[in-house]
C-alpha cells in the first residue's frame, strides 16, 4: 500500500524520481546492486545468530498446540505491544515512510496517520472480545455461535488471501532490498528468508515469532531514535529550524510543509482512511497475537503499548525524512553523476544513517532494515499456517476433533509448504509490479475478515448465511474492484482507462460486506438461525466478563 | 473451541444481575464515546485535506515555516495515543473491578 502511494505521489508532484524506486510494503521496480557492504552482512548474521538460539530455546519449552500457536498465553501485555509495534514497522514503514517524507514532506505524515488510527479503534471495539471469545485464531471468534464449518471456511480463505499477498510483497521486498543494502544476489534472499522464516516457526512457534519480532522492534526503535536525535542536533533541537532548512534546499520549497498529491479525490482519500483503519482490525497475523496474552487486561495494555510505539515511531520517521532532505540531498557523495540519490530515494534513511553514524552505524541499521523483513514474514507464516491447520483441518475437516498434536503436526507441513511456495512466488515475482499487493491485503481484510468479525460480537441477529454471503460478497468486491482499478488496470495491465476510477475499493467493498450480511442475516428465517441468536446471550456474556475464556485464571 | 458452555438460564441470570448491567452500559458507554472521537477527528482531518488542503498548508504564525498541519498531525498522533491511555486505564482499574465485584456476585 505504501507503494502505492508513493506511486501516485510521485505521479502528481510531476516525478522527482525516474524510474519506479518508491518502495514500501512493496519494493517495486528495477533497482541497480549496490557494492558488497561487509560490516552490514556481519551484524545481520549476529541478527540470525540470536535469534535461531532464541528459537532453539523456544523449542525446548514448545510442547502443546497452545505453546505452539500462542506461546502458552505466557506473553506479557508490554512484549505483546513490543511485537505487534514491531509488525507494522515494517523495512517498508521505516525506509518507504522516510523515502516519502524525503520526496514529498507533509504527505508522509497523512500516510503514517491512516495506519496509527486504526489502534484506538481495536482497543475500543475489538481487543478485549476477541481475547475473551478466541482461543488461537480470529475465526474462533467468527464462529463462535454461528456454523462452525463455513464460517471456518470463509476465514480460513480470507486469511490466507491476506497472507499469500502481504508474503509475496515481502518476500519481493525482501530481493530487491539486498541487492540495495548489502550487494548480493536477489535469489539468495529470497531462499534466506524463506529458510529463516521456516525455522523460526517450525521449531519455535508463536514464543520465537513474538521474540524475533521484539528484539527487532527493539533494535529498530534505537537506531531509528538515534538518527532522529542526531538529526535534531544538527537544528539545535528546533523543528522550525529543521524545516526551515528542509524548506530552503527542498526542490519542491514550501509545498513540502502542506498535503500535496497522496489523495487525489474525496473517494479516494475515504477509501484509503478506512482501509487502513478497519484493514488494520482483520489482520489474521496481527488478530493472532490478541491470543498469546493471559487475559483481556493484558491485551488491552498491549494496544496501548502498541499504539506508543508505533505513534512515537512514525513522529520518528518523520524527523528522519526532513533529516534527509537537509543532510543527504545536500551531500554529492549519496548522489549519483546524474545527481539522483544512489541506490534510490528508499535509501535516504540509509544514507543518513551514514551521514550521522559513520560506516559501522550504516552497517548496523541495513542489518536492521533486512531483519525487519524476517520478523514480519515469520509472523505471516504462521497466521497462514495457522488458518489451514486449526481452521480448515481441525475446525472444518476433523470437526473439532482433532488430536492436538496431529493438528501441530499439520501447522507444521503448512509452514515448509508456505515456505517452498514462498521462494517460488518470491522469484517468480522478481519483475512484476507487486505494488498493489498490500494494498489489496488491507483491503481485502477490512471487507472480509472486519465486518463479519465485528458484526459477530456485536449483533445478535448475525446468521451464518448472513456472515458467509455477505463476507464473501465483501472479498469478492475488493478483489474485482482492485483488478477494474487504475493500479492493476492500468499500470500492470496495460488497459487505457481504468473501469472503477478510484485506486482503493474499501469504501464500496466494506459496504457491500455490511448490507450483505445484514439483507442475508434479518432474512435467514431457518431454525438454525434462531439457535444462533439464542446463543448470542451466552456469547455476550463471556466476552463482556471472561468467564471460561481460554487460559483465564479462575477468579 | 469451547463453545457456549452454561445452559441459558445461567446466563440469564448474570445478565439480570445489577452489577453486570452498570458494566456493559458503563463500558459500552465509554468505549463508544471514545471511537466516535477518534473517527470524527480522523475523518474530519481526511475530509481537510480531500476539500480544503490550504488550510492545513497555513503557517502557524507570520513568518514561520511550520504550518497547521504538522501540528493538527502530530496532534492526532497523540491524541490516538492518549486515547487508548484513557480507556486502559479506566477499563483496567474501574471496570475490572466491577467485573470482579460480578464474578464473586454469581458465585463464580
Amino acid at each position: 500500500m505504501n507503494s502505492l502511494l508513493l506511486k501516485l505521489t510521485l505521479v502528481a508532484a510531476g516525478s522527482l524520481l525516474t524510474g519506479a524506486t518508491a518502495m514500501a510494503d512493496a519494493l517495486t521496480g528495477p533497482v541497480t546492486k549496490q557494492a558488497l557492504n561487509v560490516p552490514a552482512i556481519i551484524m545481520f548474521l549476529i541478527f540470525v545468530g540470536i535469534t535461531l538460539y532464541i528459537t532453539w530455546w523456544a523449542s525446548k519449552k514448545s510442547q502443546s498446540a497452545s505453546d505452539y500457536y500462542a506461546a502458552g498465553g505466557n506473553i506479557t501485555g508490554f512484549q505483546n505491544g513490543l511485537a505487534i509495534s514491531g509488525d507494522f514497522m515494517s523495512a517498508a514503514s521505516f525506509l518507504g515512510i522516510s523515502a516519502l517524507v524525503f520526496t514529498s514532506g507533509y504527505d508522509g505524515l497523512i500516510y503514517s496517520m491512516g495506519f496509527l488510527v486504526g489502534w484506538p479503534m481495536i482497543m475500543f471495539l475489538i481487543a478485549e472480545r476477541l481475547r475473551n471469545l478466541g482461543r488461537y485464531t480470529f475465526a474462533d471468534v467468527a464462529s463462535f455461535r454461528l456454523s462452525k464449518r463455513p464460517v471456518r471456511i470463509l476465514s480460513a480463505f480470507g486469511s490466507l488471501a491476506v497472507v499469500a499477498l502481504y508474503l509475496i510483497a515481502q518476500m519481493v521486498g525482501a530481493g530487491k532490498l539486498i541487492q540495495l543494502l548489502f550487494g548480493l544476489n536477489y535469489h539468495i534472499a529470497v531462499v534466506v528468508v524463506g529458510a529463516l522464516m521456516v525455522c523460526y516457526v517450525l521449531f519455535g512457534g508463536m514464543l520465537a515469532t513474538t521474540w524475533v519480532q521484539m528484539i527487532k522492534a527493539a533494535i529498530l526503535l534505537f537506531g531509528a531514535s538515534f538518527m532522529a536525535l542526531m538529526v535534531l542536533m544538527h537544528v539545535d533541537f528546533s523543528l522550525e529550524g529543521l524545516f526551515n532548512e528542509a524548506v530552503a534546499v527542498h526542490a519542491n520549497g514550501l509545498a513540502i510543509m502542506s498535503p500535496g498529491g497522496l489523495v487525489k479525490d474525496p473517494v479516494s482519500a475515504i477509501s484509503l482512511g478506512l482501509a487502513l483503519m478497519f484493514g488494520t482490525a482483520g489482520l489474521p497475523h496481527i488478530l493472532m497475537r490478541f491470543f498469546t496474552v493471559g487475559n483481556a487486561k493484558e491485551a488491552r495494555k498491549s494496544v496501548f503499548v502498541a499504539t506508543g510505539f508505533i505513534g512515537y515511531f512514525y513522529i520518528l520517521t518523520f524527523i528522519i525524512g526532513f533529516g534527509a532532505i537537509i543532510l543527504v540531498s545536500t551531500n554529492p557523495a549519496f548522489k549519483d553523476s546524474a545527481g539522483a540519490i544512489i541506490g534510490g530515494n528508499n535509501m535516504v534513511a540509509i544514507h543518513l544513517a551514514n551521514a550521522v553514524g559513520g560506516s559501522i552505524f550504516l552497517g548496523f541499521i541495513s542489518a536492521v532494515a533486512f531483519a525487519t523483513i524476517l520478523a514480519v514474514v515469520a509472523g505471516l507464516a504462521l497466521a497462514g499456517a495457522s488458518a489451514i491447520s486449526h481452521d480448515l483441518y481441525a475446525g472444518v475437516i476433523m470437526k473439532d476433533n482433532a488430536d492436538e498434536k496431529k493438528e501441530v503436526r499439520i501447522s507444521k507441513i503448512s509452514v515448509l509448504v508456505l515456505g517452498v511456495v514462498a521462494i517460488v512466488l518470491g522469484i517468480a515475482f522478481e519483475s512484476q509490479n507487486v505494488a498493489f499487493m498490500v494494498g489489496l491485503a488491507f483491503s481485502i481484510a477490512a471487507s472480509c475478515n472486519f465486518p463479519v468479525l465485528l458484526l459477530s460480537m456485536y449483533w445478535r441477529r448475525l446468521t451464518t448465511r448472513g456472515a458467509v454471503i455477505g463476507g464473501g460478497l465483501g472479498l469478492a468486491t475488493a478483489i474485482v474492484l482492485m483488478i477494474l482499478g487504475p493500479t492493476i488496470w492500468v499500470q500492470v495491465l496495460g488497459h487505457a482507462t481504468p473501469v472503477y476510477p478510484y485506486d482503493y475499493p474499501a469504501l464500496f467493498s466494506m459496504a457491500v460486506a455490511f448490507i450483505g450480511i445484514w439483507l442475508f442475516s434479518v432474512t435467514d428465517n431457518s431454525a438454525a438461525a434462531g439457535r444462533e441468536r439464542d446463543l448470542f446471550d451466552a456469547q455476550f456474556v463471556r466476552s463482556q466478563t471472561g468467564i471460561g475464556a481460554s487460559g483465564s485464571i479462575a477468579h | 473451541m469451547s463453545g457456549p458452555t452454561h445452559n441459558d438460564t445461567q446466563w440469564r441470570d448474570i445478565q439480570r444481575n445489577a452489577s453486570f448491567q452498570e458494566l456493559v452500559q458503563k463500558r459500552s458507554r465509554f468505549a463508544i464515546t471514545l471511537s466516535i472521537i477518534m473517527l470524527s477527528l480522523y475523518m474530519a482531518f481526511i475530509l481537510l485535506i480531500a476539500f480544503a488542503p490550504g488550510v492545513l498548508g497555513t503557517p502557524l504564525a507570520q513568518g514561520m515555516t511550520t504550518t497547521w498541519g504538522i501540528l493538527i498531525g502530530l496532534g492526532l498522533i497523540l491524541v490516538a495515543i492518549v486515547l487508548t491511555g484513557l480507556y486502559v486505564r479506566r477499563a483496567n482499574g474501574e471496570f475490572d473491578r466491577l467485573n470482579a465485584r460480578v464474578l464473586k456476585e454469581i458465585g463464580q
